[in-house]
């Protein structure tokens, strides 16, 4: 496989990934949390580096012990959680910031898809595909969970158990797509689709669907896009996808 | 003091010596209760009174002291009273029931069978429900459409208890009895018990044949005209409250 296609599928795939789990995002209002929860992984990427291990081992171990954080919040629901994310997560990209060496600093920052390896795309793929098994069978936890907490529990749903896989399925798909949009963008990238998606469904397996599409979207035309221009596909992709955003906006159904 | 209209039927739920205690509060305190098959028991007291930590703890949400026996495999359903539908969201009436039974036909019989109507076609209901309702987003609902659905969802797996926490909350007065009528029609149709929270007396002594009065502790428990006397009125409402006799018309 040449080095376009492995791009391609690995950053259509991360695209479909993000998109499904950014719808959830949004409904739970966590658009915040997707876009903070990234940063959380530069800290990581950069120990990891220091001491010469996968940075997306460190990535990955950053996340989790975010997330661990943000299950915690989410039960003590007196706390102003939003505060605390946008204070913690964002001091985790300042002390990233100067634990990163200078050489790598770039690409952690925005990513750098034109590197993935054959290897990446197969963990990507096996990723996906698991969230794509996973998620239909929590969606009625999530989605009642925000209707009602007690209803949801009195039916015998583990809430904080759904909760904790659907942010591990958030961090997994996020730790895969720094390479293609990086620590600083990657929140985007599970944010902006699904808002798009929004904009244009009445019913939930529309706004999946047409997240999912338009996360695809976003990767595929972003980096044939980044190339004619000459541009790290990252920031590339992410404009593309604000772009549907902007035009979905005139396609919002009326309310009634 | 426990008058019960059938005492051959056998109990469904058995509260003993319930307390809960909630950051050193102690929020329900001594409660004791029965519950028989096909009972409708109204839970009236003030705001705060702890009625809903009360059907909370009965679901087995809260920590408790003392016993909870529900009776062997009964299926209970809760209609909690706060239900958080954002306007946005983007959740159609067939999928949010579709979460409880896939088949179409069921669902559209639940739905039938709550009264759904067409406000503004008026037309065969079946078709309304079928083309139009089903595809509604759930979060467009009027507010007594959105309950009746609501209740649609909650009957939809046959439970044998249901507990409803104020049942017309944001329903226009007008719009209240219907709820209460469609309520117990179903109850009388499908052979369920209902237990009921209800700011409202009159309904308390129309449609629930026991009621607890409640304020943290237990201030009277069985048939409506006979424990809501003005002592206990005026313990449960702090004696403000003037007491109105209920007419009474069996129907």
């Amino acid at each position: 496989m040449n080095n376009l296609g492995l791009q391609l599928l690995t950053a259509v795939l991360i695209g479909i990934g993000a998109g499904y789990l950014g719808a959830f995002m949004i409904l739970r209002r966590m658009s915040l949390v997707g876009d903070a929860l990234s940063h959380v992984a530069l800290p990581g990427i950069a120990i990891a580096l220091l001491f010469n291990i996968n940075p997306f081992i460190g990535a990955t171990f950053a996340l989790i012990v975010a997330i661990i954080g943000v299950a915690i919040l989410e039960r003590k629901t007196t706390l102003p959680s939003e505060t605390l994310i946008g204070i913690f997560f964002t001091l985790s990209l300042a002390l990233g910031l100067i634990l990163t060496p200078e050489p790598e600093l770039l690409e952690a920052l925005f990513g750098d898809i034109t590197k993935v390896t054959f290897n990446d795309l197969i963990l990507t793929a096996v990723s996906v595909v698991a969230i794509l098994l996973i998620i239909p069978k929590i969606t009625k936890g999530l989605v009642l969970g925000i209707m009602s907490k007690d209803l949801t529990r009195s039916m015998g749903i583990k809430i904080n158990m759904i909760n904790f896989i659907f942010l591990l399925m958030v961090s997994v798909v996020v730790a895969l797509g720094l390479k293609v949009a990086g620590t600083l963008l990657m929140g985007s990238l599970v944010i902006i689709p699904a808002a798009a998606a929004k904009n244009l469904s009445n019913s939930l397996s529309s706004y999946s669907l047409w997240a999912m599409l338009f996360g695809a979207l976003s990767s595929l035309i972003g980096i044939f896009l980044s190339i004619y221009v000459g541009f790290t596909p990252g920031p590339v992709i992410v404009l593309v996808s604000g772009a549907i955003f902007l035009i979905t906006l005139f396609f919002r159904p009326a309310n009634n | 003091m426990c008058y019960n209209l059938h005492m051959e039927q056998e109990t469904v739920l058995n509260v003993h010596d319930l307390s809960v205690t909630i950051d050193n509060n102690k929020i329900l305190n001594d409660l004791n209760f029965f519950v028989k098959k096909g009972d409708v028991l109204a839970i009236v007291g003030p705001n705060g009174a702890g009625k809903s930590v009360l059907f909370r703890t009965l679901l087995g949400l809260f920590p408790y002291s003392g016993s909870i026996v529900w009776g062997q495999g009964l299926k209970t359903n809760y209609i909690p009273q706060k239900f958080y539908i954002d306007k946005d969201l983007p959740l159609t009436v067939r999928e949010f029931l579709e979460f409880k039974n896939n088949n179409l036909d069921v669902i559209v019989r639940s739905l039938v069978s709550v009264g759904i109507s067409d406000d503004s076609h008026g037309g065969h209901v079946e078709h309304y429900v079928r083309e139009h309702l089903l595809q509604h987003r759930l979060a467009l609902l009027s507010g007594g459409q959105l309950q009746r659905v609501l209740i649609a969802w909650s009957v939809i797996d046959n439970p044998d208890i249901l507990l409803f926490d104020e049942p017309t909350s944001g329903i226009d007065v007008g719009g209240e009895e219907t709820i209460y009528n469609l309520i117990e029609k179903l109850r009388v149709e499908r052979n369920m018990t209902v237990l009921l929270i209800s700011h409202d007396l009159n309904i308390v002594y129309r449609y629930a044949n026991n009621v607890i009065c409640l304020n943290k502790k237990m201030i009277c428990f069985g048939q409506p005209n006979l424990v809501l006397d003005p002592t206990a009125l005026s313990q449960l409402y702090g004696g403000t409250v003037g007491f109105y006799k209920h007419e009474h018309s069996h129907e």
